[in-house]
């Protein structure tokens, strides 16, 4: 067990969004996290993230408590995501893009870069490296030099694996990774993240793609107007009463 | 690589021009309005830093511009302070007020960071106005020395004065270049980019905001400094809200969140304003539609312009086959297969 959340709570005014789930990320598993649209899923990685601090409730990551720490502590510690929606800088490249994802594991600052120390040419070098590296793994190396902006909605997709990639996880939380592209470009990333899963990363992702999560997931968890409704394998969670109530039901969808 | 020659070309043909302005051009008027708008280029530098780079639009910097120049004046005037010294010292008191304000300002965004810092640059403003006996109020601050000589140098004459002010703006430039091109410079941009991702990067963004926001109120300050010793007499006026407008505009026109944007935008407007001085304040019948249409069209400015148009001619060379793109076909059935 990786991670853990207990009576993990977020309110926003009179909505509750995320409702008492308690949940655990198994090592080196794929863990995913499916619902009906507004189910709270989005707010759950928020929660686990640092980027929303929880109204109620625990995160554990290796048993230590990060509930009130805040983002950029926790992602140091080696957790990372990817957002809903892609937020690339278009107008640089996609080296450019991914380069300050290894920022946080260096310590090179102002005056470094001013008198251009050897600190600052390491830690330029190891920066570049990496983005080299993870970009390699996510199979990106042909479109390195173009414009973010020119490259294909499942090349962005595989640009912000790459930048999460970076930071050196040791968990790694994808939200809705392969929405708005093909059946054909969807295996492709479902299989990148098993990729990643063999280099012991774990993944934590929210898809909305059954057939895809049902074959990929080792684990799977239902929310639904933010309460964990489910718990368990796909076989588990196709056979769930509740499940099949909710999603037949039109859930918060409608 | 080539990039970095070709930049280096830019920036040796700047140098030359800079240098050998005064003996291709040697007219007192335009030596003068040449300086000046160095300084401004300063200022606009600084503001660059952080508006352009770091996406935080400080309406707060002519504030600043006038705390490093009375800083300057007052220690010069009032306690005889060696120039060098007190040029020094009127930087650091900028960077000080720049740290306090950015404490505060920080914690808001967007237009609320622009309202706060033109309060901020507009308290500053009516300190310097009211405060009669310290900054002499509406009168001014006249008197204020020369930089004192630098062994042997001299900084008496208009030349001298010129190349001083030139020497400081290529300094200036110089740590912009190394700070965009590090990972320094990568953190701001990340930021500026979106502030969440950048935080889930491992990036701690209020540190690294207010850093930029403390060198940039230094580099307001330094150009504050230098404009009191160059033109020897300040009034409340500099730090008035309409310095702001003129250093944004420069900004703007020239490419904001670029390393030419400054030098380009500063030069093209004092140039345009100085020959069209002719129509007085109906200038601004000419700049305003033009501003308009330039940041509609060019919202980077020239500078941004030219860069784009350069990758646009890079990317026609280098052609790759282009994938077959049915998002919103597949998006419709993804749709059906999760109501259905
Ligand atoms: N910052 C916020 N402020 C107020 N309400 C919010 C905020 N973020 C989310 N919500 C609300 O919380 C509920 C859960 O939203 P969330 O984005 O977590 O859903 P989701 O399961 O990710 O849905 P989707 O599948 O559409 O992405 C929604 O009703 C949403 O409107
Ligand atoms: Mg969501």
């Amino acid at each position: 067990m990786l991670m853990e959340t207990k009576k993990l709570t977020k309110q926003f005014g009179g909505l509750t969004a995320v409702n008492d789930v308690d949940f655990t990320i198994e090592k080196g598993k794929i863990n995913a996290i499916i619902g009906p649209n507004g189910a709270g899923k989005s707010t759950f990685f928020n929660l686990l993230s640092g980027t929303y601090t929880p109204s109620a409730g625990q995160v554990f990551y290796k048993g230590q408590d990060i509930t009130k720490r805040p983002p950029d502590k926790i992602a140091r510690l080696g957790v990372a995501r990817t957002f809903q929606t892609t937020h690339l800088f278009e107008e640089s490249t996609v080296l450019d893009n991914v380069i300050v994802g290894h920022r946080l594991r260096t310590s090179s600052n102002l005056w470094d870069a001013v008198f251009r120390t050897r600190r600052f040419k390491f830690e330029e070098k190891k920066c570049r490296d990496k983005a080299m590296e993870v970009l390699e793994f996510v199979e990106l190396t042909h479109v390195m030099d173009e414009q973010a902006g020119s490259i294909t909605q499942e090349e962005k997709k595989r640009v912000a694996f790459a930048l999460a990639l970076a930071t050196d996880p040791e968990v790694v939380f994808l939200d809705e990774p392969t929405a708005g592209i093909n059946p054909g470009e969807t295996e492709g990333l479902a299989s990148l993240m098993e990729k990643m899963v063999q280099r012991g990363i774990t993944v934590c992702l929210i898809e909305h793609k059954m057939k895809m999560i049902m074959k990929l997931a080792d684990k799977i968890m239902v929310l639904n107007y933010g309460e964990k409704i489910a718990e368990g394998t796909s076989e588990e969670i196709m056979n769930n009463q509740a499940v099949i109530e909710a999603y037949l039901g039109g859930g918060a969808s409608a | 690589m080539v990039s970095l020659l070709k930049n280096r070309g830019w920036i040796i043909g700047f140098i030359a021009a800079g240098v050998l302005f005064p003996f291709v051009l040697p007219n007192a008027y335009f030596l003068h309005i040449l300086t000046l708008a160095f300084i401004w280029m300063i200022a606009v530098y600084g503001l660059n830093l952080l508006a352009g780079y770091t996406g935080y639009l400080s309406l707060a910097h002519a504030g600043f511009f006038a705390v490093g120049a009375y800083g300057l004046g007052l220690l010069t005037v009032k306690t005889g302070m060696n120039y060098w010294l007190a040029l020094i010292l009127a930087c650091l008191i900028t960077s000080a007020v720049g740290l306090v304000v950015g404490l505060v300002a920080l914690r808001t965004r967007e237009h609320f960071f622009a309202i706060y810092t033109l309060c901020v640059g507009y308290i500053i403003y009516l300190i310097i106005d009211k405060w009669d006996s310290l900054t002499g109020g509406v009168r001014g601050l006249i008197g204020i020395p020369e930089p004192s000589n630098i062994g042997p140098i001299s900084f008496q004459t208009p030349i001298s004065q010129y190349y001083l002010i030139f020497a400081f703006l290529l300094f200036t430039i110089l740590v912009m270049y190394r700070i965009v091109h590090s990972l320094t410079g990568r953190t701001f941009i990340a930021i500026r980019n979106s502030e969440d991702l950048a935080r889930t990067l491992g990036i701690s963004t209020m540190k690294n905001k207010l850093m930029v926001f403390v060198l940039s109120a230094f580099f307001a300050g330094l150009a504050g400094a230098l404009y009191a010793s160059f033109i020897r007499f300040i009034g409340p006026d500099i730090g008035y809200i309409t310095i702001i407008f003129d250093l944004l505009t420069y900004l703007l026109v020239g490419g904001i969140g670029t390393l030419a944007g400054p030098i380009v935008g500063t030069f093209l407007i004092v140039a345009l304003s100085q020959s069209l001085q002719f129509l007085q304040d109906y200038r601004m019948l000419i700049f305003g539609p033009l501003l308009t249409l330039l940041i509609i069209f060019y919202p980077r400015g020239i500078a941004g312009a030219y860069h784009d148009w350069r990758l646009k001619r890079k990317s026609a060379q280098r052609t790759r086959p282009q994938k077959e793109q049915e998002y919103f076909e597949t998006e419709e059935s993804e749709k059906q297969v999760k109501e259905g």
